[in-house]
């Protein structure tokens, strides 16, 4: 029933806010306010509840529930939280309260309608992280598009009409090609059972051919790589981010992008494990391309907040060569790099965010010199553009640490190509902290950082320590489920829980 | 013919009753809003009537019509929509001079055709059927006489149809010559037993396809659409879109679920290749329009061509699928053409991009109902358009029909690109002057349309009830 309640609190919340709005326009931030902080103290609870338990049952799930919900077709409304759930529902809302909060002063136009498509898209994201009913996971992925595509269309800079288009039909054409793997999964599995069912633990385990399971899988993989997004499936990706609104942008990198992770890791790996060795060598290649493509593009760009965007597709590299290396270590460095990619990402997003309500400008051409005039910016920033080159002492340190581990025994040479993309996350790291907080001062007065602005990434900052000193928390949590798909099983790395940068 | 045979006649009896009253009314007294309610009410007693039929189902009543499960499914559809489409004809009407009354006389009697056509058996109430509905739909598409669109599209229409009717008699009479009989389950056992499949009788089953394609606006016999679907007035479009298309593809079902049509390679390998022209043409040409009205026209194009998967696939999951879609298509459609219809003003229908442009802000209730309508067509979650795509890929799934639902699938992609694009149109930040007026919505318009969505938001979200109702329904 807690798991029904995450799901719908938002929901209510977002109509609520939707028909709130008048003319007082902080009612609605208040009501989305309210709903996520109820959400927050669910997670809390289920945190301290499940605490211990965490890592003792590996196989079952924490917390589940399932209701009929159209029999006739084998569906059931189905929602499970295991560690990884945890991880990432504690991850969506933490984004969420924040992407409020980022949107205070940003966002003054139909606040109420902004507040609900807010809502609705966390809604649908946690859906997706909590669904273990494939036609309800399939439900909630395409529920998140709707909302996002309103966000970018309405509420986006120049050219959002443009990117908004450009979002929807990639990620909805990946969906469509996953629709066409469940229905096959779906009738496979019950010709030769005699059961039909989109349940997904009973799905587990479907004998199926070789080449019938590669193509399957295809389908789901092209779906979440195009969210994650992986090299070739990117284009929508710069885009989108670029044009979107500071919320918009903080959720699409912080959330939406982990959907596809979380995809890769809940149903790829575990429903078609001989697949995923076939073509695990070419995927990570793939990933260790997409690391160093775009490192390279982030460097090239001029237009700061598509500078950031670029940065995630080096990152979610590293998720996905962690991810189909397949050890312990490897994975657990991918989730550890998802959340922290989420944090981080999110952090600059909304430092770009504050940089453009004051200039009015994108362009890293027009900034400069912040430092002297905005310290509390600069320095704040400082240490996000720190923390997202990899610095010991953050998560995403961790994050990259583990993940070229745990893929060291299974490939070097993509191992030694993720590691190059590190240097070059330097470089366009460094380019940044250059450009905007140091070097000529321009004639822009920048204003300093309001005390909302500072206290919101005060906390992502203690977030990224704290999971840096101390990132046993996550791992424990994700690990039962993580030894569960470790796909190599002779690359087992005993030094995985042991974790780094302590 | 006995009591059990009046009863379950009685939906058909009623109906023909309501058109007599309302054309007796219209002698007495010219009066829209009584000719509204008599049509209305005796639309709604038609549907009880159907109701009550229930029980004696089925059973045939005379050679040429049998009234089963599915027919009275069908039945209940086509009443209920028709119901919708008058309802909403009235706000349309209201605001418009001239006179209207004659109007409900022709919709009655277009209904009353599309009725036979569900129940038909018997390729001479087939044709009767399709005639009592293309005769109605001549006069309702040229309805606006003094607008030279709406004239062109009957007169196209006139033309067109009377061809296709032409070739689908062609088409009976090579089966008749073959088979020897016009009934299905007739034709369907003669030709079974034969076992052979000549020249003459695979042609005529072309030419009844053929017939009936037409009507169905699938590629390569779709000319007509857009021009209709542009000038006829915005509640017949409703109509011609929903309630003609969907009898059509109910007799259309019936005739392929008595012959099999898996013995029939020639007719497999046609369906198929109309279906996919169907799903491409429909929607790569709607990619250019800019009109909303013809937008709309090429999706149905589409949209007729993803339900002919259905026809296609062989395994049980089909018929239900196609029924399934059909109601998510009719709520759709109607929902559609509905708000086109309470957004157009005196003079024309409101059948531009710019007229809808900043809607949202205007009237966001307008907006969200449009939008909803949009995404159901586009196949998003929550709506009803979701489940029933959803199904029939699941449908041509279970048939190993990945070619046609590969294809299927590329077009819901293509499909995206206009659909988001009148979304977009509605979204669009306007700066208006702030003391334009915005025109009041009609109640009765509004009071539809909240039903309509309603119920495409209950289909999309728990579609359990309805798919037991089909399934009952569906059991030959």
């Amino acid at each position: 029933m807690i798991l029904l309640l995450l799901i719908i609190i938002p929901l209510l919340g977002g109509l609520a806010a939707w028909l709130s709005d008048g003319k007082n326009s902080t009612l609605p931030r208040w009501i989305a306010m309210s709903a996520l902080a109820f959400d927050l103290a669910l997670v809390l609870l289920l945190w301290k509840e499940h605490a211990t338990a965490v890592s003792l049952t590996p196989d079952s799930w924490l917390v589940e529930m399932q209701r009929a919900w159209i029999p006739q077709l084998g569906i059931s409304f189905h929602l499970a939280l295991d560690g990884l759930s945890l991880i990432m529902v504690s991850l969506t809302i933490f984004l969420g309260i924040l992407s409020v909060l980022c949107s205070w002063t940003e966002i003054s136009d139909r606040v109420g309608f902004f507040h609900l498509n807010l809502l609705f898209i966390l809604s649908g994201i946690l859906g997706v992280f909590l669904a273990l009913d494939l036609f309800l996971f399939y439900f909630f992925w395409e529920l998140m598009l709707v909302p996002m595509y309103f966000l970018i269309n309405i509420w986006g800079h120049e050219k959002r009409v443009y990117a908004s288009y450009k979002f929807f039909i990639f990620t909805q054409a990946g969906g469509l090609l996953m629709l066409l793997s469940i229905l096959g999964l779906y009738f496979i599995h019950g010709k030769s059972t005699g059961f039909y069912t989109f349940d997904y633990p009973l799905l587990l385990g479907t004998v199926m051919s070789p080449t019938v399971s590669l193509w399957l899988m295809l389908g789901f993989f092209i779906a979440f790589a195009v969210k994650l997004p992986m090299l070739p499936f990117h284009p929508w990706l710069p885009d989108a981010h670029t044009e979107a609104p500071t919320a918009g942008s903080v959720i699409l990198a912080g959330l939406l992008l982990k959907t596809g992770a979380y995809g890769l890791l809940r149903f790829v790996l575990p429903l078609f494990p001989d697949a995923v060795q076939m073509i695990a060598p070419i995927i990570m290649g793939l990933a260790a391309a997409g690391i160093l493509y775009g490192a390279v593009l982030a460097f090239a760009q001029t237009d700061l907040k598509r500078l950031v965007a670029y940065t995630s597709v080096s990152h979610m590299g590293f998720v996905l060569l962690g991810i189909f290396a397949g050890t312990t270590a490897a994975l657990s460095g991918a989730v550890m790099q998802m959340v922290a990619h989420g944090v981080t990402t999110g952090a600059l997003f909304m430092l770009v965010g504050m940089i453009q309500e004051r200039i009015h400008t994108r362009e890293l051409g027009s900034m400069g010199g912040f430092w002297t005039t905005a310290p509390r910016l600069s320095s704040m920033g400082l240490l996000f553009v720190l923390a997202s080159l990899g610095l010991p002492g953050t998560a995403n340190f961790i994050g990259e640490f583990l993940v070229l581990l745990g893929t060291f025994p299974v490939n070097i040479a993509m191992t030694v190509i993720g590691a190059l993309g590190l240097v070059l996350s330097a470089v366009y790291s460094l380019r940044i902290a250059q450009r905007v907080f140091h070097g000529t001062i321009g004639d822009i007065k920048l204003p300093d950082l309001s005390v909302r602005e500072t206290g919101m990434l005060a906390i992502m900052i203690l977030v990224i320590i704290w999971i840096g000193l101390f990132p046993q928390t996550i791992l424990n949590t994700a690990r039962p489920v993580l030894s569960g798909l470790e796909c190599c099983s002779s690359h087992e790395q005993p030094i995985s829980t042991k974790g780094g940068g302590q | 013919m006995n009591r059990g045979d009046l009863i379950a006649l009685s939906p058909f009896i009623t109906l023909s009753i309501t058109a007599i009253v309302v054309m007796l009314a219209i002698a007495l007294r010219r009066s829209h809003v009584l000719t509204v309610v008599l049509t209305l009410s005796g639309l709604a007693l038609t549907l009880a009537s159907i109701f009550g039929a229930i029980c004696t189902v089925p059973r045939e009543v005379t050679a040429l019509i049998r009234i089963d499960h599915y027919a009275l499914f069908f039945l209940g559809l086509i009443v209920t929509g028709t119901i919708a489409i008058a309802a909403l004809s009235y706000s349309y009407f209201e605001e418009r001079s001239g006179q209207q009354e004659e109007f409900y006389l022709l919709l009655l009697l277009a209904t009353l055709g599309a009725m036979v056509l569900t129940a038909a058996t018997h390729f001479a109430s087939l044709f009767l059927g399709i005639e009592l509905l293309s005769v109605s739909l001549y006069a309702l598409t040229a309805y606006h006489r003094h607008s030279l669109r709406s004239t062109e599209a009957g007169v196209k229409y006139l033309i067109l149809a009377a061809a296709s009717s032409g070739v689908l008699l062609f088409g009976m009479a090579l089966v008749y010559a073959e088979a020897g009989s016009m009934t299905f389950t007739q034709i369907a056992s003669r030709i079974g037993a034969s076992g052979t499949y000549g020249l003459p009788l695979t042609a005529g089953l072309v030419m009844i396809l053929a017939g009936l394609g037409f009507k169905l606006a699938v590629v390569p016999f779709h000319l007509w659409t857009p021009d209709v679907y542009e000038g006829a007035p915005a509640p017949v479009t409703a109509f011609v879109a929903t309630v003609s298309k969907g009898a059509v593809f109910a007799v259309l079902l019936r005739i392929f679920t008595n012959i099999n049509i898996h013995e029939l390679p020639a007719l497999l390998m046609i369906t198929s290749a109309v279906a996919i022209a169907s799903m491409f043409v429909g929607n790569l040409l709607a990619l250019k329009q800019n009109n909303v009205k013809r937008i709309l026209a090429y999706s149905s194009i589409s949209h007729l061509g993803y339900l002919l998967v259905t026809l296609l696939a062989s395994g049980p999951m089909a018929i239900a699928a196609s029924a399934f879609y059909l109601v998510a298509y009719f709520i759709t459609t109607i929902g559609a053409f509905g708000v086109i219809s309470v957004v157009s003003g005196k003079d024309r229908d409101a059948d531009l991009m710019e007229d809808y442009q900043g809607l949202a802000w205007r009237h966001p209730w307008l907006a969200a109902v449009f939008s909803a309508m949009l995404f159901s067509l586009a196949g998003i979650p929550l709506t009803a358009g979701f489940v029933g795509k959803f199904y029939v890929v699941g449908a041509g799934a279970e048939s190993s029909l990945w070619a046609l639902i590969i294809v299927l699938v590329i077009n819901s992609v293509i499909g995206l690109f206009y659909y988001l694009r009148i979304i977009a149109a509605l979204f669009e930040r306007k700066e208006e002057p702030a003391t334009q007026h915005t025109d009041p919505v009609p109640e009765l318009g509004s009071a539809v349309l909240a039903c309509l969505t309603a119920l495409l938001v209950w289909l999309g979200v728990y579609p359990g009830p309805m798919i037991e109702i089909i399934k009952e329904a569906m059991n030959f």
